[in-house]
């Protein structure tokens, strides 16, 4: 584990900055063949319910690993889902980035989202905290995890017909 | 009280049973709603939880029974207990705690300390009370609960049929039948998905019971099975199928004939989509017979079993309603696996359920989606009927009520009929 205080955490927040920016920016323009393809292979996309993190063992919201993914954005694209046809539209901010650790070529970032979703007219506001694993690679940031865990996770919730 | 009651007094209009026609108000008028939550939900059996959702003595899980809040524990000695969570004094909630394990519940704004089974036990200076003040008089409103098969099912109905009566023979076998997904394990319940819907209660009391939108709404779904799966799911083209009425409201949609006993023809191949689930128990030393057992368990059972009114036993997982207003209500999608089973076979089960259920599933917000649409829809042309009168035509008699096509609408004329028998009393 390479020491925080020798990284230029600066430079550093920057950079996973712009890069998680650019990825809500993805999400809200439902950019979603480009999104695919900041993954890793292996990487996991989850959002869970309640305190828990043994994620493989507990009921989530979804637990996507590179096929669920693909087959996730394929039922958005494809036109045959009536709640993604038109899907919600979605405004997101992300904020409040701490870079958590920085271990070989993966570093943790945690921050805070909000989004707001409009459909038939109605506007619903969503926040959670995310925890992304990004992987340095040669070609730049790969996401290899994210985790974002809305408040209420584990209660009364609505549909969702984009990601978070 | 008699104006009231006049107002719905023609049921007829409300459902039309010999045309199988309900009227575009049953989802709308807020009045109706109200007398919906006194005659019906607070005079049948309504289903408030799993007892491995509270295993423990002392442990407890807050659930509904139509609008009311309940509690519903088991105390010392294992029995269960179902109260309504409103302190006896002025009102409060005792427990805002969704699930957990306690010795006692004690009102936050006075102190009241209530026992497990709801009496009243003690309170801070009983002295302004004065001596004829009698505690047991001030226990927990009590409801009489039942379990049957681990389903556990609260009533504020005193004079209430046993539970066991209220389902009958043929509900009790599918029960038994549906629980058989434990794979020789007790069926245990492993998280829930919960989600709102701007629609009224009924919406998806018809839904648990149509076999019909299936292969429309859930296209999207299919799309991404492997193809043995989703022929297996294709069972409005094969139409070896059927719904049937058991009564009392309750139906069963048999989708996949050959999940119907997931004990019957354990000698067959595994499907190719768990072979590497069953290498994986294999793995860990359970003989053969028990593999395959297994396996066949994680992929649910063939059918949808509907009770009256806010139950289902939906192939792999159990769909729960909760009432909220006449346009809204709550949905839970509760996983279900296998206690002390494998692992692996835990996982999977979960992972199909998140392919599916809940917000983010393949499905769910699917449903969800033609759920709102039916309550959208039902703003414009108010005199038109909702058409439940599919399937009529080709429906005969079965074992226990009629039987229809799988996708007939038999299940939903059965709860309507039930519906019309409870709001004319
Ligand atoms: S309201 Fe519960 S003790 Fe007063
Ligand atoms: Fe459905």
């Amino acid at each position: 584990m390479t020491e925080m205080s020798k990284i230029d955490t600066r430079a550093l927040l920057a950079d996973v900055t712009e890069f998680i920016w650019a990825e809500g920016a993805m999400l809200d323009a439902k950019e979603y063949d480009a999104w695919l393809e900041l993954w890793t292979e292996d990487g996991l996309y989850i959002m869970p319910m309640g305190a828990g993190d043994d994620y493989k063992n507990q009921l989530n919201l979804c637990y996507d690993n590179a096929k669920m993914r693909r087959d996730r954005i394929g039922r958005f694209q494809r036109g045959f889902s009536i709640s993604s046809a038109p899907p919600a539209e979605t405004v997101r901010t992300l904020s409040r980035f701490r870079i958590e650790a920085a271990e070989g070529d993966l570093i943790t970032v945690s921050c805070a989202e909000h989004l707001v979703e409009d459909k038939f007219g109605r506007q619903r506001i969503w926040a959670g905290n995310a925890l992304y694993t990004l992987k340095v690679t040669d070609g730049g940031f790969k996401l290899h995890g994210k985790i974002v865990r809305l408040l209420n996770s584990d209660g009364m919730l609505n549909s969702f017909s984009y990601l978070f | 009280m008699s104006l009231d009651t006049l107002k719905f007094s023609d049921l007829d209009a409300l459902y039309d049973e010999e045309n199988a026609l309900v009227a575009t108000s049953m989802y709308e008028d807020p009045d109706l709603f109200a007398e919906e939550m006194e005659k019906i939900f607070k005079n049948t059996w309504v289903w408030v939880a799993h007892e491995s959702e509270f295993p423990d003595k002392g442990s407890f899980k807050l659930s509904n029974v139509g609008l009311e809040p309940v509690i519903v524990v088991r105390d010392r000695k294992g029995v269960i207990h179902c109260m309504v969570n409103r302190c006896r004094h002025r009102a409060a909630t005792v427990c805002e705690v969704k699930k957990g394990k306690t010795s006692s519940f004690q009102c936050p704004y006075h102190g009241w300390g209530y026992g497990l089974d709801g009496s009243l036990r003690a309170l801070p200076y009983p002295e302004q009370y004065g001596d004829d003040f009698n505690k047991e008089q001030h226990g927990l409103l009590k409801l009489r609960t039942e379990a049957y098969n681990g389903m556990v099912f609260a009533t504020f109905k005193e004079d209430i049929e046993p539970l066991e009566e209220f389902l009958g023979p043929a509900v009790c076998r599918y029960i038994d039948l549906f629980m058989k997904q434990g794979g020789g394990f007790p069926v245990k319940v492993l998280g829930e998905h919960q989600f709102s819907v701007p629609m009224n209660w009924k919406v998806q009391l018809e839904n648990t019971t149509d076999a019909y939108h299936f292969p429309i709404v859930h296209k999207s779904f299919m799309q991404t099975l492997d193809g043995a799966t989703e022929e297996m799911f294709d069972f409005l083209d094969k139409g070896r199928g059927w719904v049937e009425d058991l009564g009392n409201g309750h139906s069963i949609m048999m989708m996949i004939p050959e999940l119907e006993d997931l004990d019957a023809d354990l000698d067959q191949p595994i499907p190719e989509r768990f072979e590497e689930l069953a290498a994986e128990i294999r793995a860990e030393g359970y003989p053969e017979d028990q593999v395959k057992k297994i396996v066949r368990a994680v992929g649910g059972a063939g059918f949808n079993l509907n009770l009256f009114p806010n139950v289902s036993f939906s192939l792999a997982f159990f769909r729960v309603l909760t009432p909220i207003n006449v346009e809204k209500t709550d949905i839970r999608h509760i996983a279900i696996g296998m206690d002390g089973g494998p692992d692996a076979a835990n996982q999977m089960r979960l992972r199909l359920h998140e392919h599916f259920q809940g917000p983010m599933g393949f499905g769910s917000p699917d449903d969800a989606e033609v759920w709102e649409r039916v309550q959208r829809g039902t703003k414009g042309g108010e005199t038109l009927p909702i058409l439940v009168n599919r399937g009529l035509v080709d429906e005969e008699p079965g074992p226990t009520g009629p039987r229809g096509h799988i996708s007939a609408e038999t299940g939903m004329r059965a709860a309507y009929k039930m519906w019309k028998r409870m709001m004319s009393k």
